[in-house]
């Protein structure tokens, strides 16, 4: 307890504004990395993630590799892609290693939303004389939105709980505290700083839980609640008849 | 009656109930206290060697049990343990007997206070520093510690030998080290207490002398045992005011053991010098040697086996 109190302490110290590392700018950059890398990595997962969805060519390659590529080790491939681009480009190395890291969950999210519209939809706007054009825009990017916006919220939290290894190449963030502490052992600022990342987290998976709430069409509640009608009541009319 | 609905229940009693237990053992207790030791385990027979995941702790821990090996001791090598956090407790609870380790490092692990930095104060402070269970045998001559590096360009435009000239430099002094060095008595703090040069920090960590090299930092601290000192050309700065605390090579001990492995390790620390040492850490990262057959030639060459 003691421990955990130490930790908000510190956490709300008057010295968090006077360190040679600012706790404002810590959260500033840390926020800064993440939102770059999701960005870059949405530029690049989404339309990849459509197309694949939507022709359903290289589907399984994508799978294998967004599975693969979860298993990268982040803090390796920090380190690796520090050494090859020289120490000069630090931040490139590191918002690289982040955006790899955020690409499988964005692209999975992509092209399963696709995958998850009911075909019938889209033979229906095609029997209708919609474009491939119009199909995609009207149908399955509305459709496939939610699924879309889970996988940008999945890939924001591994990147905000990840940007805390920036630290050790020098770019700063909450990662600083917490890497800076643990040879210090000085248990309350590490614990403060986990604290910290952990509530930034916390408030980003709130934001996205908000938005992907908000991005489901309305049609689709209610065609999911017709569906579900159909089939029980035929079924228990059978039940029924057996007892009797 | 386990109807659905109950098992929800159930299981819903459980996590609240775990996550009450969970939570109470986080309040009641410190978690980062190791609480208490147990007692050493004799280890008459066999000696248990660790060594931390540092290439060059590695090589000495190699040579203690070669040598120890060649003087009719069963050994067990348990190499690459960590940083201090990790190992320390084992050493003080019996499971690990013999330990390469520094002096100056290690006195500021148990004293974080301490005011000694030549070599004997510090030792003799660490011997006092230690707890019980635990001593220390001879210090070698070879030293591994901290260290101020500029680069020979920099040096020789500055005219620099020692970290006093630093104060002469008219460029900002960008210091790059690990990220605790900022904290550290030595860091940016005593060099402005006692040399009186002021410097920014830069937490380069892994890539220090890569950013030295660069220019990122033009000061940065350096193991001063590390090979890249000599292969980078680099210039170490002097110390006259003894702003780093010594840290020689010391072998931390058990003491139920102590005196048993006495002749067979002072013997091994009297003969690794400083230049001995950053020669074995040079064959080792730049010739690829592994640390065993390093430490068989060495032994061999000093006539020890």
């Amino acid at each position: 307890m003691n421990l955990f109190l130490d930790a908000f302490a510190w956490i709300f110290s008057p010295e968090r504004l006077t360190d040679s590392l600012p706790l404002s700018v810590a959260i500033g950059q840390h926020l800064f990395y993440t939102f770059i890398s999701v960005l870059i990595a949405a530029a690049i997962a989404v339309p990849l993630g459509w197309w694949i969805g939507h022709t359903g060519r290289a589907r399984e390659v994508a799978v294998a590799i967004s599975g693969a590529a979860r298993a990268v080790p982040s803090f390796g491939l920090l380190v690796l892609l520090v050494l090859i681009f020289g120490v000069l480009h630090k931040p490139e190395a590191a918002v690289t290693a982040f955006v790899l890291l955020a690409i499988p969950s964005i692209l999975a999210g992509a092209y399963s939303g696709f995958e998850a519209i009911d075909r019938r939809v889209i033979d229906a706007g095609r029997a209708m004389g919609m474009t491939e054009w119009q199909i995609l825009w009207r149908v399955e990017v509305p459709l496939g939105l939610p699924l879309l916006i889970g996988g940008l919220r999945s890939a924001a939290l591994q990147v905000v709980a990840t940007v805390t290894i920036a630290a050790y190449v020098n770019l700063g963030g909450i990662g600083y505290y917490i890497i800076q502490g643990l040879p210090l052992r000085d248990f309350t600022q590490i614990l403060g700083g986990a604290i910290v990342v952990l509530a930034l987290a916390l408030v980003l998976d709130g934001v996205f839980a908000l938005i992907q709430r908000l991005a489901v069409p309305r049609g689709v509640t209610a065609g999911r609640a017709t569906e579900l009608r159909e089939t029980p009541t035929r079924r228990r009319a059978t039940v029924a008849s057996v007892t009797k | 009656m386990f109807t659905a609905r109950n098992k929800g229940r159930l299981a819903l009693g459980a996590v609240v109930v775990g996550a009450a237990l969970a939570l109470s053992g986080c309040a009641s207790s410190d978690p980062l206290d190791s609480g208490s030791s147990n007692p050493g385990d004799g280890g008459s027979e066999t000696i248990v060697i660790g060594s931390q995941a540092y290439y060059s702790n590695e090589i000495i821990a190699e040579i203690y049990a070669q040598a120890l090996e060649n003087a009719g001791f069963e050994v067990e090598r348990n190499f690459n343990i960590g940083q201090r956090d990790a190992y320390i407790p084992a050493i003080e609870n019996g499971s690990i007997d013999l330990f390469p380790e520094y002096t100056g490092n290690l006195l500021q692990f148990y004293d974080n206070t301490a005011t000694a930095t030549t070599p004997d104060e510090v030792y003799a402070a660490l011997k006092d520093a230690l707890p019980d269970g635990l001593t220390v045998l001879d210090q070698s001559p070879a030293t591994d510690q901290d260290s101020y590096n500029v680069t020979k360009a920099f040096a020789d435009q500055y005219g620099l030998t020692s970290i006093a000239d630093l104060a002469s430099v008219d460029v900002p002094i960008v210091l790059g080290g690990a990220p605790e060095l900022e904290k550290r008595p030595y860091g940016p703090t005593g060099l402005k207490d006692t040399y009186g040069v002021t410097v920014q920090f830069q937490a380069t960590g892994d890539t220090t002398v890569e950013d030295l090299v660069a220019g990122t930092v033009n000061l940065a601290d350096v193991y001063s045992a590390d090979p890249r000192i000599q292969t980078d050309d680099l210039v170490t700065l002097d110390d006259p005011e003894g702003l780093f605390l010594a840290s020689n090579v010391v072998p931390l001990v058990n003491e139920d053991v102590a005196d048993e492995i006495a002749d067979v390790i002072n013997a091994v620390s009297a003969k690794l010098t400083p230049e001995g040492l950053v020669d074995l850490n040079v064959q080792s990262t730049v010739d690829q040697k592994s640390p065993s057959d390093l430490a068989k030639a060495w032994l061999t060459e000093q006539g020890l086996i």
